[in-house]
Order: C-alpha cells, then sequence, then structure tokens
C-alpha cells in the first residue's frame, strides 16, 4: 500500500509542476466536441444521433496525447531503472503510474461528458450510460495505453506507433461504449454492453501491468 | 549494521548488444571489502556488464554466481535517476518509499553528501555535480552489500570526489563490494582496490 502511495502522490505532484501537459488533452477533448458542434447545423436531430461516437473518439484521441509520456520521463532520466531495480514489485508500481494516468486524464473526461453531451443535444435518457460508460472505458485506454506505451518506451519515434498500436485494440471499447449510449436512448437496456466493458477492465487490470512491466524491462535489452 | 558479506563470482559470462557480441569468457571474482574498478575503451561493453550484473540486462551466455538477493544492490547509472521536476528530497523520498528505507533516512544521506541544504531546489536547478550527489545519496539512504557504479565520478568537483572515495572506502571497511567503471583513475588513497580491464 505504502507503495501504490508513493507513486500516486509522485505522479500527482509531478502533475501539479507541470498543469499544462495534462490540461491541453482536455483542451483538445473540449474543442474537438465543440468544433463538431459547431460545424453541424443549428439544432439538427443529426448532431445527438453521433454524438455518443463523437464523445468516445474524443476521448479516445485525447487520452492517446498523454500515453507516450507515460514512462518516457522515467526512462530517459534513469528513474525506469531504479524502479525495476526497487524492492517493490514493478507490476505494483505500474498498476499505480497506470492509476494515476486514469486519475489525471480519464476521471477529468468522464467529469466533462456530461456536460459536453448536453452541448450536442445528447438526450438525458443517454447521459447515464455515457458517463457510466466512460467511467468503465477510460480506464480500459490508460491500462491498454500504457501496455503500448511501455513497449515503446525505448523507440525514437513512439508518437506515431502508440495509436497504431493502441486504437485497433481499443476498438471494441468503443463499439461497446457507443452502443451503450444509443442503447439507452433507443429504449433498450444498456447494461449488457456496459457489463462487457466492466468484463474487460477486470481483465485489464489483472492483466496488463504484469504485460507492461515485463515490457519495461525488456526496454534495456 | 554491516550488511551481509559478498562472494560474487562471474563465470564464462558473455554479454550482447543487439546483434554484438561485447565480450565472452568473463570471469572475475569480487568479495566483501573489495572495489573494482572496471576500464577499457567507450563501447568495450563497461556499462553492459554492470547492466547485466544489476539484472537489466540478460547474459548471452555464463554464469553470475552470489548475487545478493532482490534489493541487495545499489544501482547508479550513466543517469541519476532523478525526476527534474521534484526537488531532491521529494526523488529520495519516493526512492526510499520504494525500497522500504523509512523516510528518515533521508536527512542523514543528504546531510553525508552535503547537499541537505538544497533539499527543497527542484533537481533541474541544481549543477551537474550536485545532481551526481543526489544521487549518490541513495547509497547511504539503505546499506546494501553490492554497488554498481556507472561513470560515478562525472561531474563532482574536488571535494565532491574525496567524499566519493570517503564513502567507498566506508562502504569496503564495512563488507560491502563496488564495481566501479570510470575512465579517471579512482581517488588516490583507497585500499583493495583491483582493476580490469575490458577489451573490445
Amino acid at each position: 500500500m505504502n507503495v501504490i502511495l508513493a507513486v500516486l502522490t509522485r505522479e500527482l505532484r509531478l502533475a501539479l509542476r507541470s498543469r499544462m501537459d495534462w490540461l491541453l488533452p482536455l483542451l483538445f477533448f473540449v474543442m474537438v466536441v465543440m468544433l463538431f458542434g459547431l460545424g453541424a447545423r443549428p439544432n439538427d436531430p443529426v448532431l445527438a444521433g453521433f454524438a455518443p461516437s463523437i464523445l468516445w473518439v474524443g476521448a479516445l484521441l485525447s487520452m492517446l496525447l498523454t500515453l507516450d509520456r507515460l514512462f518516457r520521463a522515467d526512462y530517459e532520466d534513469g528513474t525506469l531503472e531504479q524502479l525495476c531495480l526497487a524492492e517493490a514489485p514493478l507490476t505494483l508500481t505500474v498498476a499505480a503510474k497506470l492509476t494515476a494516468h486514469w486519475l489525471l486524464t480519464g476521471l477529468p473526461l468522464v467529469l466533462l461528458a456530461a456536460p459536453l453531451a448536453v452541448a450536442l443535444q445528447l438526450p438525458a435518457a443517454g447521459q447515464p450510460a455515457l458517463v457510466l460508460g466512460l467511467a468503465l472505458g477510460t480506464p480500459v485506454l490508460s491500462f491498454v495505453g500504457g501496455f503500448a506505451a511501455a513497449l515503446t518506451v525505448a523507440l525514437p519515434r513512439a508518437g506515431l506507433l502508440l495509436p497504431l498500436l493502441v486504437l485497433p485494440l481499443l476498438a471494441p471499447v468503443l463499439i461497446f461504449g457507443a452502443g451503450a449510449v444509443r442503447a439507452a436512448l433507443g429504449g433498450l437496456d444498456a447494461a449488457a454492453p456496459l457489463y462487457f466493458l466492466a468484463a474487460v477492465l477486470v481483465l485489464c487490470i489483472t492483466l496488463v501491468p504484469w504485460a507492461a512491466a515485463a515490457a519495461l524491462r525488456n526496454a534495456f535489452e | 549494521m554491516p550488511p551481509p558479506s559478498l562472494q560474487l563470482e562471474i563465470r564464462d559470462l558473455a554479454v550482447r548488444r543487439g546483434p554484438r557480441l561485447l565480450f565472452e569468457g568473463l570471469g572475475f571474482a569480487l568479495s566483501g571489502g573489495e572495489i573494482l574498478h572496471l576500464q577499457g575503451a567507450n563501447g568495450a561493453g563497461k556499462t553492459s556488464l554492470l547492466e547485466t550484473l544489476a539484472g537489466l540486462r540478460r547474459p548471452a551466455a555464463g554464469q553470475v554466481l552470489g548475487l545478493p538477493e532482490e534489493g541487495g544492490l545499489h544501482w547508479l547509472g550513466h543517469r541519476n535517476g532523478l525526476n527534474l521536476n521534484l526537488s531532491v528530497l521529494e526523488n529520495l523520498e519516493f526512492w526510499c518509499g520504494l525500497n522500504g528505507a523509512g523516510a528518515a533516512a533521508c536527512q542523514p544521506a543528504l546531510e553525508r553528501v552535503g547537499i541537505w541544504k538544497l533539499r527543497h531546489r527542484l533537481v533541474r536547478t541544481l549543477s551537474a555535480g550536485q545532481k551526481r550527489r543526489a544521487a549518490l545519496a541513495r547509497l547511504l539512504a539503505q546499506r546494501r552489500p553490492l554497488w554498481l557504479l556507472d561513470e560515478p565520478l562525472d561531474g563532482l568537483d574536488r571535494q565532491g570526489l574525496e567524499l566519493f572515495a570517503q564513502l567507498l572506502a566506508e562502504h569496503a571497511a564495512g563488507g560491502g563490494g563496488a564495481l566501479v567503471t570510470s575512465h579517471q583513475p579512482l581517488p588516490a588513497g583507497l585500499a583493495g582496490v583491483r582493476i580490469l580491464v575490458l577489451n573490445p
């Protein structure tokens, strides 16, 4: 528990000192969503139909912007070597870092989603499924994206490679997340796609820290 | 409390970096109280040897016997392992948190390396030598029998070199061992120093 607290404290402290690093992706999310709104005709009912996809794709792209930094700074300044050799299991350290990443990027997106959904004229019936879906889906983005960031940490141009690795893996999350909102809007039960997202999240929390830790150890080979 | 005794033995070690074989058939031993100064030209494999002993890199062949258990060695690489946007104290406290060393260990360690008064300064504002001292403080925050130090003298001024020599001497006197790569000669007056030259 001390290890998790130590990592969370460090990551939150660093985020406070580099606010723009974490605020810019949020601004990007807001801008993307608002541009869709501005590009549509006023009071166009079609916009509401696309709102779930717009919000999910915006969230996904916004989180992608932050992934490259997840382990790179630690790799470049030598901290990653210390993390690999520390008494604390690297798996636990990685899990804590991914959790911190979600707290700093995913959670604000979840909180922003409801007001932005209103801006896109998404009916109130779809908003709980949207927020719940993002609350379950954005941690998956952090964990899967974190694994890809760990795989590419030692590569010089990982910024270009990361989206190509991550986006296909996250397609199911996008499909079921937006699908839950559409189901709720259609008067259907949104529970099934949300359960699917929850299952994927449990799988990610269980497996990704081990896989990412192994990928990080491989970065020195 | 002295660190547990060290009996490190390397047999027929071969290390690769990518497709390139850096060296093979390397064998040597290191006991507690000894300091091994690794020398060699650039690219000879000094850093890779230390990385292999630390467990950061897998050997291509050979055996490493007698390595301390997990958490039993200190690693100081080319890079200091300090986040530039954290203060000296925050960096060391984080390291202590990951290694089960109490935060109380930070003050004596930073005082010993002479940067306690800089503890609240962000690392990015320190000179290269001060950053190196901050990295050296980890060696003192928790006693470990084996030190693997890659170019530890980089950036240190004369007082820093003297301090490093004292730390190394105290470590060896306490039964610890150290492998040190350096293109410079180690500070004079250190007892128990052996030299190992790696040729590419």
